[in-house]
């Protein structure tokens, strides 16, 4: 009975056609390769995998509805706290989405410290990334590498904004304060610094041969899988397509500014490593134009003392590390919202996990989860 | 193909109105009046008089929007609408409900971007609140599938035809519908 119990949470092995025996593998939800709390029941054929489905929800904390408890600003804390690697371009969404319903100017010195933050956090959130993939194809070194050059990023933007990760700087019609010369200074100095860092990386670990062994050809996932599962950022750009929401749809400051798509088409974790390396290089490009760039003048708009959101429904859509991040808000009018939809990128882009991964060697099938860059609040909101 | 908005608001007519339209392409909407049909009470700008009910879809203006066409579907409408999308390449963004408790009514919305063009579509059904229930497009895009399930965990709408509405992003035992207006808490 007990047995009986058992094999039905877990799964009974099945006997395949060909003779062998199936077993169901528990990864998670306490586990490295998971970064975080995210479970995965796989049905193995031996070391293949016949079926891997992502179980969610483990740090689930409802987002959505606080969205529907508290006025249209206090909310702004919370956007960055679901993705909170990303948490610059996530209050950027919803600045974005608020400004355009409400009707709200922003100074272009306030678009463009926007721009300059969003990209350095993007750095710095690619750089976790690229630490943590490598961990788990088994290489500690550039984990090491990669978190002080992290660190520098840290303290630049805890100087402005007072937190080293969940940022909650911009408002609505601008920023909470202006930055000083120490910050621009501290940004052009950065910039410098990391250049021939990135030199580094390639010869330490894009070059490497076992690297290239592990993620060249491993893990494809095509154009057609991402559009009809909506995955986007650098997996969609891995699989040769161009979008990106800066681009596509442009918002903010990016038009103003001369900066590449880094594309791929192989498909593979390969591709996927490379967009992330390359865009990393090119948000250093944003951050050094937009300091050039940077016009006198407020950051603050004409903002009314409580925002009021005229009834109907609004979108924005940015391009945030791991993808496409969106917020649709729908307003009754009233000083709360009525509704808050968050369209998260991790979440669409782990839906096609078990697509992807069936057939795949176990250990192969990690890459891929790594070559996803999964942030789990990101997922569960 | 890159599809254009005409071209979609065409397909779009063919699709939502039964006999065919004296090829009348919907008129320019702004803001305000593509809101007007059913969503709270709308000091509605220059209603009509009485004839020419708003059209079942429409071309928004995206700039203030966020979004460039905008459909309302009867239930049955979702899955032919979303071959109609699939067909002209774009690529499922969201699904998501809206509680108009007042108006005792759910509707079900669906966000679809285009990865090539900056074309947003909306999609719109709205069904009685009780035993809310429409047709799952996770048979044209798979994508569909965890976003339907999120919404049926937040909402308790039920999409018909699904492989799998057990709590998804909530706690495995869970029976109670959180985005729900008269939700007051879980036990």
């Amino acid at each position: 009975m007990l047995l009986e119990k058992l094999q039905s949470a877990v799964g009974a092995g099945v006997i395949l056609p060909d003779g062998h025996e199936t077993f169901v593998l528990n990864l998670g939800p306490q586990h490295p390769a998971t970064h975080g709390v995210l479970r995965v029941k796989l049905t193995m054929d031996g070391e293949y995998i016949l079926r891997a489905e992502p179980v969610p929800g483990y740090i689930h904390r409802m987002q959505e509805k606080m969205g529907e408890n508290r006025s249209w600003s206090k909310y702004l804390p919370n956007t960055s706290r679901i993705d909170y690697l990303s948490a610059m371009t996530y209050t950027h969404a919803y600045v974005l989405v608020v400004e355009r319903a409400a009707g709200i100017e922003v100074p272009p010195r306030a678009e463009y410290l926007r721009v300059i933050t969003s990209e350095l956090n993007r750095i710095s959130s690619h750089l976790v990334w690229f630490g943590a993939f490598l961990l788990d194809l088994g290489g500690f070194t550039p984990l090491l590498y990669a978190f002080d050059d992290r660190e520098k990023i840290l303290d630049l933007l805890e100087s402005v904004t007072g937190s080293r990760l969940t940022y909650c700087y911009y408002r609505f019609g601008g920023l909470c304060n202006d930055v000083d010369a120490e910050f621009l200074t501290g940004a052009r100095e950065f910039v410098a610094y990391m250049r021939p860092r990135l030199a580094m990386y390639r010869q330490l670990v894009t070059d490497n041969i076992i690297l290239r062994k592990r993620l060249e050809g491993i893990g494809r996932i095509d154009a057609e899988l991402c559009r009809k599962y909506g995955a986007t950022g650098p997996v969609i750009r891995g699989a040769g397509v161009a979008n990106d929401v800066r681009r596509v749809e442009p918002y903010s400051v990016y038009p103003l500014l001369d900066f590449k798509i880094p594309v791929y088409s192989e498909c593979d974790c390969m591709a996927r490593y490379l967009v992330r390396m390359d865009e990393m290089e090119q948000s250093l490009r944003i951050v050094e134009q937009a300091i050039a760039q940077l016009p006198e003048g407020p950051v603050m708009g004409k903002v009314p003392r409580v925002v009021k959101v005229p009834a109907g429904d609004y979108y924005h859509a940015v391009e945030a590390a791991r993808g496409r991040f969106a917020i649709r808000i729908v307003s009754d009018g009233k000083e709360i919202p009525y509704r808050i939809k968050l369209r998260t990128p991790s979440f669409s882009n782990l839906s096609l996990f078990e697509e992807a991964s069936r057939g795949m060697m176990l250990p192969d099938a990690l890459a891929l989860m790594g070559s996803l860059d999964l942030v789990i609040p990101d997922i569960d909101r | 193909m890159t599809p254009t908005l005409d071209e979609l608001n065409q397909a779009f007519l063919r699709l939502l109105t039964p006999a065919p339209a004296l090829g009348t392409a919907c008129e320019m909407h702004d803001a305000t009046s593509c809101e007007g049909k059913g969503v709270s009470p709308n000091p509605a700008p220059t209603p009509p008089p009485t004839s020419a009910p708003v059209p079942p879809c429409r071309i928004v203006e995206g700039k203030t929007k966020g979004y460039h066409f905008d459909a309302d579907l009867a239930p049955d409408q979702i899955v032919p609408a979303g071959r109609l999308l699939d067909e002209r390449g774009f690529a499922i963004d969201a699904v998501t409900g809206v509680d108009w408790l007042a108006a005792g009514q759910m509707e079900i919305v669906y966000d679809f971007y285009h990865p090539v063009s900056v074309l947003h579509v909306v999609l719109r059904c709205r069904v009685p609140r009780e035993g809310a229930e429409v047709p799952t497009l996770s048979e044209v895009f798979p994508g569909a599938n965890w976003h339907e399930r999120e919404t049926h965990d937040f909402f308790g709408i039920r999409f018909t035809g699904h492989p799998d509405l057990s709590p998804f992003l909530l706690p495995e035992d869970a029976d109670y519908h959180p985005l729900r207006k008269d939700f007051t808490g879980a036990a």
